[in-house]
C-alpha cells in the first residue's frame, strides 16, 4: 500500500518534470539556435531591414516582412471573429432560450475541431474565387482570405469564453438593467459586455495568440511571399509559413539559412508568450471585482 | 378600503413555476402615495409577487401568470405592453445593493442615458435631485465621479434607490432593501421610505416585522403561496383576524 503510493507519487512527479524539461529543452533549442544566427546578422539589421531573402543570392535579413504578415492575417482575422463570436455569445446569454444554448454551443466548438488544412483549402478553392468576383485586384493568394477563414475557425474560441465571461456576470447587476426600463441590447451591451470586459479582453488575447501562431491556413492559402504591406489582396508570407517553408525545403542543416526559422521561431514564441501572460494578467487583476 | 384609489391592483391572479402554483388566486389593492408592505414566511411568494408589479418574472423560464395586475386601471399583462416602458414607471430596489461597476454619477444617470438624454446640464440636475432625494447628495457630492462600488453598503443602498428615483416613477417595488444593511443604514433606508411616500406608492417586502410596523400604512401577509390577511398596518399587528397571521407576528413560526 504504502509503496504503491510512493510509485504513483513518483510517477506522477515525473509527468510534470518531464513536460517542463521538454518545454525547458525547446526554448533551449530555440535561444542556442537564434544565438548563433545573432552572432552573424545583427539585432538591429534583423528589426529594421526591410526585406526578408534569406534563400535568396542576396540576402537580406529582416523579420518585419514576416511580422507585418503575421499580424495582418491576424488583424483580418480578429476583425471577423470579435464582432461575431461577441455577437454570438450575447445573443447565447440574453436571447436563447436555456435548450438552444446547450445545443449551439456545443455545435459552434466543432468549428475548432476541422482540420486547419481543410480550413486552408477552403480559403483557397472556395473563398478567393468568390470574393475575386467583388474584388477583381485580389491575388489567388492573398491575406484576406486566409484571414477571413481564421477567423471562423476563433469564433468558437471567442463566443465560447466570451459567453462563460457574460454568464459569471452576477444576476443582480443584470436585474438592476432591467429594473432601470434597459431593453434587451442595452442591457446586453451597456451593462453586461462591460461589466464582463476583462473575460472578453483575455478570450480575444487567446484568440491572438492562437491567429498568430496558426500555419496551414496561411501556408496554404496566403502565399509564401514576404512582403512589407498591410495591403491585404496581395500575397504575403507569416513567420509560421517562413518556418514550414524551409523546413520542407533543402536547406542544409547548420547554414545560416537553416538558423533563420530559429529567429523566426523565437520571435513567434516571443509574442505568443507576451500574448498569453498578458492575458494571465488581466484575468488575475480583474476576476475578482464583482464577487 | 378607502376613499383613496388604488394605483396598483392585483385580481385573480394566480403564479406558476413550472408546475409549482407559486401564488393562489390573489386579489389586493394598494393606495396611491401609501406604503403598503408583504410579510410572510420565507418561499410565501411574497417577493415573486412583488415582482409581478414590474414584470421582472418574465426571463424565469416556466414561470407563467394567469389573472390581472392593474397598474393605474390597465393590466400590465397585456400583450402591447412594452416592459421597458412599464419600468419606468414601476421602479425597483433589490435585496442587495446592486450599483453598476460605474462611477456615482453614471449610476444615477443611468436610466436618462438610455432614455436617449445626453444633455450635461439636465443630466447634472437630475443626478443633484435624486441624490438629494435619497438623503446621499451630502456624503458623495465631492465624488460623483469616483466609483460607486468604493462607497459602503448603506450607502450603495440609497444610490440604488437614487438611481430609481432619477427616471420619475410612480411606483417603487422594494425588495427586502434594508436586509443587507447594518441597524444605522437601516434606519437611514427606513427614514427614507417614510419622506418617499408623500411623493410615490412603495411596496415593500420584508423579513422584519418592526419594520412593516414602521414604515408601513398597509401590511398583506402571505402564507403558503395565499394572501392571508390584509389591512391597516396598526389593525393588522394590534388584532389579525387570522390565527396563522397571529402566529406568525408573534413569532411562533417563520
Amino acid at each position: 500500500m504504502r509503496v504503491s503510493e510512493k510509485v504513483i507519487e513518483g510517477l506522477l512527479w515525473l509527468a510534470a518534470v518531464i513536460t517542463i524539461l521538454i518545454t525547458a529543452g525547446i526554448i533551449w533549442v530555440l535561444l542556442s539556435e537564434s544565438i548563433s544566427f545573432f552572432r552573424v546578422v545583427s539585432l538591429a539589421e534583423f528589426l529594421t531591414e526591410k526585406e526578408w531573402t534569406p534563400l535568396f543570392a542576396d540576402k537580406k535579413f529582416g523579420i518585419m516582412p514576416l511580422v507585418a504578415g503575421t499580424l495582418l492575417t491576424t488583424g483580418v482575422a480578429i476583425a471577423v471573429a470579435l464582432p461575431i463570436g461577441l455577437t454570438i455569445a450575447v445573443y447565447l446569454n440574453e436571447y436563447a432560450h436555456a435548450t438552444l444554448k446547450q445545443v449551439v454551443k456545443p455545435l459552434l466548438e466543432v468549428l475548432a475541431t476541422i482540420p486547419t488544412v481543410v480550413y486552408g483549402f477552403f480559403a483557397l478553392t472556395v473563398v478567393t474565387p468568390f470574393l475575386q468576383q467583388f474584388i477583381p485586384s485580389l491575388a489567388g493568394f492573398n491575406a484576406l482570405s486566409a484571414g477571413i477563414v481564421m477567423g471562423i475557425m476563433i469564433i468558437p474560441m471567442i463566443s465560447s469564453l466570451s459567453e462563460d465571461a457574460i454568464s459569471s456576470v452576477p444576476r443582480s447587476l443584470r436585474e438592476a438593467a432591467y429594473g432601470m426600463g434597459s431593453t434587451r441590447l442595452q442591457t446586453s451591451f451597456g451593462v453586461m459586455v462591460p461589466a464582463a470586459s476583462s473575460g472578453i479582453i483575455v478570450s480575444v488575447i487567446l484568440a491572438i495568440s492562437r491567429a498568430v501562431g496558426e500555419t496551414m491556413i496561411v501556408a496554404v492559402a496566403a502565399g509564401q511571399q514576404p512582403r512589407l504591406t498591410l495591403n491585404p489582396l496581395v500575397p504575403i508570407e507569416t513567420i509560421t509559413t517562413y518556418i514550414v517553408q524551409v523546413s520542407l525545403g533543402d536547406v542544409p542543416q547548420g547554414s545560416l539559412e537553416y538558423k533563420t526559422i530559429f529567429a523566426a521561431g523565437i520571435t513567434l514564441f516571443v509574442f505568443t508568450f507576451a500574448l498569453n501572460n498578458l492575458s494571465f494578467w488581466i484575468k488575475k487583476k480583474y476576476q475578482e471585482k464583482y464577487d | 378600503m378607502s376613499k383613496k384609489t388604488n394605483k396598483l391592483e392585483a385580481i385573480n391572479l394566480d403564479a406558476y413555476y413550472g408546475d409549482f402554483h407559486a401564488l393562489k388566486n390573489i386579489n389586493i389593492g394598494m393606495e396611491e402615495k401609501a406604503v403598503t408592505a408583504f410579510i410572510g414566511p420565507s418561499g410565501c411568494g411574497k417577493s415573486t409577487f412583488l415582482r409581478t408589479f414590474n414584470r421582472m418574472n418574465d426571463y424565469i423560464d416556466g414561470f407563467k401568470v394567469e389573472g390581472q395586475i392593474l397598474l393605474d386601471g390597465k393590466d400590465i399583462y397585456q400583450k402591447n405592453i412594452r416592459v421597458d416602458e412599464l419600468r419606468k414607471e414601476v421602479g425597483m430596489v433589490f435585496q442587495k445593493p446592486n450599483p453598476f461597476p460605474k462611477s456615482i454619477f453614471e449610476n444615477v444617470v443611468y436610466g436618462l442615458k438610455i432614455q436617449g438624454i445626453k444633455k450635461k446640464s439636465v443630466l447634472e440636475e437630475a443626478a443633484e435631485t435624486s441624490l438629494k432625494r435619497a438623503a446621499l447628495w451630502d456624503e458623495v457630492k465631492d465624488k460623483l465621479h469616483k466609483s460607486a462600488l468604493a462607497l459602503s453598503g448603506g450607502q450603495q443602498q440609497r444610490l440604488c434607490i437614487a438611481r430609481a428615483l432619477a427616471i420619475s416613477p410612480s411606483v417603487l417595488l422594494m425588495d427586502e432593501p434594508a436586509s443587507a444593511l447594518d441597524p444605522i443604514s437601516t434606519a437611514k433606508v427606513e427614514e427614507l421610505i417614510y419622506e418617499l411616500k408623500t411623493d410615490y406608492t412603495i411596496v415593500i417586502v420584508t423579513h422584519n416585522m418592526q419594520q412593516a410596523g414602521r414604515v408601513s400604512d398597509h401590511t398583506a401577509f402571505f402564507y403558503m403561496g395565499e394572501l392571508v390577511e390584509f389591512n391597516k398596518t396598526k389593525t393588522m399587528f394590534t388584532s389579525p383576524k387570522d390565527e396563522r397571521t397571529q402566529n406568525y407576528i408573534t413569532g411562533r413560526f417563520g
